[in-house]
């Protein structure tokens, strides 16, 4: 959907980062996932940058 | 633009596992039909190793197949032949070849032979020797033998020739079938050896003569819940191997442990192995045996979760997710859902009941591995650390995210990204 | 009494999965007493087991493949029986339901949006170094994007806001940690009345003001879009905020658009002014720092947040200001601001430089002077949400230790005569910055300067604006009804 129709849907959200903002939309009755994030291959640099290369 | 042509490598690498149509066509010595499998060759699980770095069980089973082949009269020569340099060990990957837990392929073993009838491609395996004290468990007593000269004697060949008189058995319909009652193929094959007692014993019995012997097969066949591992296995080689070699793909074509490496092999990166040291598996033992009995994870079945079956179907089999935890179906479609984050497709063959029908996680993308830190999920069997004693609980371990690391950079070399 | 028995009990006709079996029976060797436990369906391998470990006797051989043995060895005879009984209770036991702990997470963006199924929005708050990639991934999927983390690299946004663009998709931020988009309160943000009102905003706070001024004004907001503090920078070009307007006008909800930065790029604002004249909507703008912009017809310009909330809700928002005549000092001195937002550090700055009165500030508007130090002497307004007091640290809208030591030290400075401070509410804030203000103010200090604060929030937030004014009140704290307004009143108590 583009940004107009983004404004007339109802929000589903996927909350990647701090757990609070999740509770809080599902507190609004807002649908939201929480991702299990850590950082891409573990945070190494030079995979990020290798993945990001390859296109991960 | 890179990322676009790894991406289409890895669509035509999954359409060729989605494609592959495998049937089991036969069951003849190994010596007949795995070329180059010559005198004093042994053929074991894992990648390439040494005799000095081998483990107990690997050492023990070795031992006992070249009493079996007739290369020494007891396992003390045995042992002796093999240090001394006089036994060549390659692994079962390198011939076509898989082989459960320590893998040992020789000469005169039978070896079921699958065909790849979507590619031509043909993959061998030995057949299933039941549980307990087994060779491929590292079990090499006179017992252990005597079965194994049964199985040349007698099973192999009714099977052979069962099977050729059916002209062959397609293999999906059966695993289809066997993930809907509960089977994840590698620690769970109740269902599929029973669907292959049902699609076997009617030629058993036309083509064999005698009715007791008939009985005899029947009953060990039924009487091993893993009968069917090993034609999972054959099976899922026999759909990887048209995988191998596609430019510019990251999918995983063989995972493999021989007990001290776990080794990956990577599409595009050919048939190098990537290794590092095998994890312990976490399980539960059989009276009598607890965690410092257990080897470090061994085996060649890690081709059923390199094909999407396995600790990957694990949503099939909530059982089995309560080796490491609590064993409920919320827990085992876990397994199978980290298994999606870290696959490129779903096969439309192989469907989940308890996930809504979605296919089976297939394609095992080393980016999406290295990325999330998701390592893939493996069921398994655990054998005995030392030589002799055999099989002493199952667990689940994970494969070893060092593999895929060295995958990724070899893989990145190869496509021209460093 | 004597060595170690076995005992077997045969269950005939029992089925269990041989999975759930071993469990059980890691759970009954677990007993005291017991050495060793199985139980195994009786086929003629699991008895070869049963015999090898030692664990199988005369009843147990009299098992079949249809029957489970229970079998263990134990100590004694009593404690072997007992053991038997655990076992048969075991089996007994109800099954309980599926494990919490099991339940799946999602490890990527990806295959979070696919679980929840027809996602539109992912809202990043990684870490700075991971964001950027993260909202790549959420553009990627067809997802528009909140991106509430700072530290995001100039080039990474306005490659990600040109992505954004081409795909038709908003990217909201970074380091403007607010938005509320249809109702939907996102990041920093307020529970707010639904209105035909659109923002557009550069700044966090500035859009918290605004909106909680115009909502406690009586009208309500359609939808707020946060654009990121460097969106109407050189370098960013205004990317998000043109498409932001854009969408406003298009939005039939939206009747009129607020527009709130600090002081854009000139070409920037030529862009913004270019597109807003093309509406037929009334337009507030507010670049904080300015006190005039040559704008289009259909645009008003306020100097402060406040003029911007007063100019929509069409009222004076600045009546008479509450009496605080009996906390006034005798001593005149300095204004200590101590401030967690930073839009409400710069609207502050703009009330007292209209004063004609210098002041300093670590995030100085145009025409303030740089101040480096919080111990500097003279007028100082600190944004201390501003990156030098936030690296490896929470905001001070989350974690207010970093504001509450900073207020303690401005008590006990003599020179200082009233400190100003911001109390913002709403979601994502702290969930009692009142309280940890009033805590702080409850140690004793020798002739202390008075405290201003407003609170920015709303009635519907979760902290309650009425509870939070209330706890303020309370602690001795002159509340004012707008940052600007309490900026107005520290000024009077420190000059006169």
């Amino acid at each position: 959907m583009d940004i107009d129709e983004l404004l007339r849907a109802p929000l589903r959200v996927v909350n990647v980062g701090l757990e609070r903002f999740t509770r809080d939309l599902h507190d609004q009755g807002v649908p939201v996932i929480e991702v299990d994030w850590s950082p891409s291959a573990g945070g190494d640099e030079r995979l990020r940058e290798l993945l990001s290369k390859l296109g991960s | 633009m890179l990322a676009d042509r790894i991406e289409k490598a890895n669509r035509e690498a999954v359409e060729r596992i989605f494609a592959g149509d495998p049937v089991l066509l036969d069951v003849r010595p190994a010596a007949d039909v795995i070329a180059g499998l010559e005198d004093r060759v042994v053929l074991h699980a894992g990648p390439p190793i040494a005799w000095e770095a081998m483990c107990g069980p690997l050492r023990g089973a070795i031992a006992g197949a070249a009493v079996l082949e007739g290369w020494a009269k007891d396992l003390a020569e045995a042992e002796r032949l093999a240090g001394s340099g006089a036994l060549a060990f390659h692994p079962n990957h390198h011939f076509d070849a898989v082989g459960p837990m320590t893998g040992i392929t020789t000469r005169t073993m039978p070896v079921m032979v699958f065909e790849n009838r979507a590619f031509g491609n043909r993959a061998y395996i030995t057949v299933n020797e039941g549980l307990g004290k087994v060779m491929r468990f590292g079990g090499n007593d006179e017992e252990v033998l005597a079965r194994l000269r049964w199985i040349a004697s007698d099973l192999g060949p009714a099977m052979g020739q069962a099977i050729r008189s059916l002209g062959g058995i397609p293999l999906k319909p059966i695993v289809a079938k066997g993930l809907a009652m509960g089977d994840e193929m590698h620690q769970r094959n109740v269902a599929c050896t029973g669907l292959t007692v049902r699609a076997i014993a009617p030629a058993l019995a036309r083509t064999m003569g005698e009715a007791g012997k008939l009985a005899t097969i029947l009953e060990f066949v039924s009487g091993n819940d893993q009968f069917f591992l090993n034609i999972a296995m054959g099976m899922a080689k026999a759909l990887m191997d048209p995988v191998r070699g596609i430019e510019g793909c990251s999918i995983v074509t063989a995972m493999s442990r021989n007990g001290t490496d776990f080794g990956v092999r990577v599409s595009a990166t050919g048939d190098e192995w990537f290794t590092a040291p095998v994890e312990m598996p976490q399980g539960l033992y059989f009276p009598g045996f607890d965690e410092v009995d257990a080897n470090p994870d061994i085996g060649d079945s890690t081709i059923v979760e390199t094909v999407g079956l396995g600790g990957f179907a694990m949503a099939a089999a909530p059982a089995v997710a309560g080796f490491v935890g609590a064993g409920g179906a919320a827990e085992a479609i876990a397994h199978t859902r980290a298994m999606y984050e870290i696959t490129a497709a779903r096969n439309p063959a192989w469907t989940l009941p308890a996930l809504e029908f979605a296919g089976t996680p297939t394609g095992i993308d080393i980016r999406k591995v290295v990325e999330t830190g998701v390592a893939p999920t493996i069921n398994t069997g655990i054998a005995h650390r030392e030589a002799g004693v055999g099989q002493v609980g199952a667990g689940i371990v994970r494969a070893p995210l060092a593999c895929f690391v060295g995958a990724l950079e070899s893989f990145a070399a190869t496509v021209g990204a460093t | 009494m004597s060595g170690p028995v076995v005992f077997n009990r045969v269950r005939r006709s029992f089925y269990l999965d041989s999975v759930a079996l071993m469990r059980l029976a890691r759970e009954l060797a677990g007993q005291a007493g017991v050495d060793e436990a199985a139980l195994m369906i009786g086929s003629a391998s699991n008895k070869q087991v049963l015999a090898d470990a030692g664990l199988l006797a005369d009843e147990g051989r009299s098992a079949g493949a249809d029957d489970l043995v229970i079998a263990l060895r134990a100590a004694g005879e009593e404690t072997g029986r007992n053991a038997l009984a655990y076992a048969e209770g075991l089996l007994e036991r109800p099954q309980t339901g599926a494990d919490e702990a099991g339940t799946w997470r999602p490890k990527t963006l990806a295959s979070a949006a696919e679980a929840l199924g027809d996602a539109n929005l992912a809202l990043i708050s990684v870490p700075g170094e991971f964001a950027a990639d993260e909202a790549r991934k959420a553009l990627k999927a067809g997802l528009h994007v909140m991106l509430f983390s700072d530290n995001v690299s100039l080039d990474d946004e306005r490659a990600l806001k040109a992505e954004a663009r081409q795909r038709r998709r908003l990217l909201m931020g970074p380091d403007c940690g607010t938005a509320v988009i249809g109702g939907v309160p996102l990041g920093f943000a307020n529970a707010l009345p639904r209105g035909d009102v659109g923002i557009v905003s550069a700044s966090g706070t500035g859009l918290q003001e605004v909106s909680c001024l115009i909502a406690r004004g009586g009208c309500g907001i359609s939808h707020a879009i946060g654009v990121g503090g460097r969106d109407l920078s050189d370098s960013v070009g205004g990317i998000m905020t043109l498409e932001a307007i854009g969408t406003l006008d298009s939005d039939p909800a939206t009747r009129r658009i607020v527009l709130i930065s600090k002081p854009p790029d000139a070409g920037v604002a030529d862009a913004v002014f270019a597109r807003v004249s093309q509406s037929r909507k009334p337009f507030t703008v507010c670049f904080l720092g300015l006190e005039t912009v040559a704008a289009p017809p259909n645009v008003r310009f306020a100097p402060t947040l406040r003029a911007a909330a007063a100019d929509v809700v069409g009222e004076n928002l600045t009546p008479a200001p509450p009496d605080f005549d009996a906390a006034a000092p005798s001593d005149r001195g300095w204004i200590r601001g101590l401030f967690t937002g930073g839009s409400l550090c710069a609207e502050a700055q703009v009330v007292l430089k209209a004063a004609g009165v210098p002041v300093v500030s670590n995030a100085p508007i145009p025409g303030v002077a740089a101040s480096p130090a919080e111990g500097a002497p003279g007028h100082v307004l600190l944004d201390l949400g501003a990156s030098e007091y936030t690296v490896g640290r929470p905001h001070p809208m989350i974690d207010p230790a970093q504001r509450n030591k900073a207020l303690a030290s401005a008590m006990g400075e003599r020179e200082i005569a009233v400190v100003l401070l911001d109390v913002v509410i709403g979601y994502g804030a702290h969930e009692d910055p009142a309280g940890e203000i009033a805590a702080t103010l409850a140690a004793p200090a020798d002739g202390p300067p008075t405290v201003v604060a407003s609170v920015c929030g709303t009635a519907d937030d979760p902290q309650g604006y009425d509870h939070q004014v209330q706890i303020l009140e309370d602690a001795g704290v002159i509340v004012a009804r707008s940052n600007a307004e309490a900026a107005e009143i520290a000024l009077r108590l420190a000059t006169g």
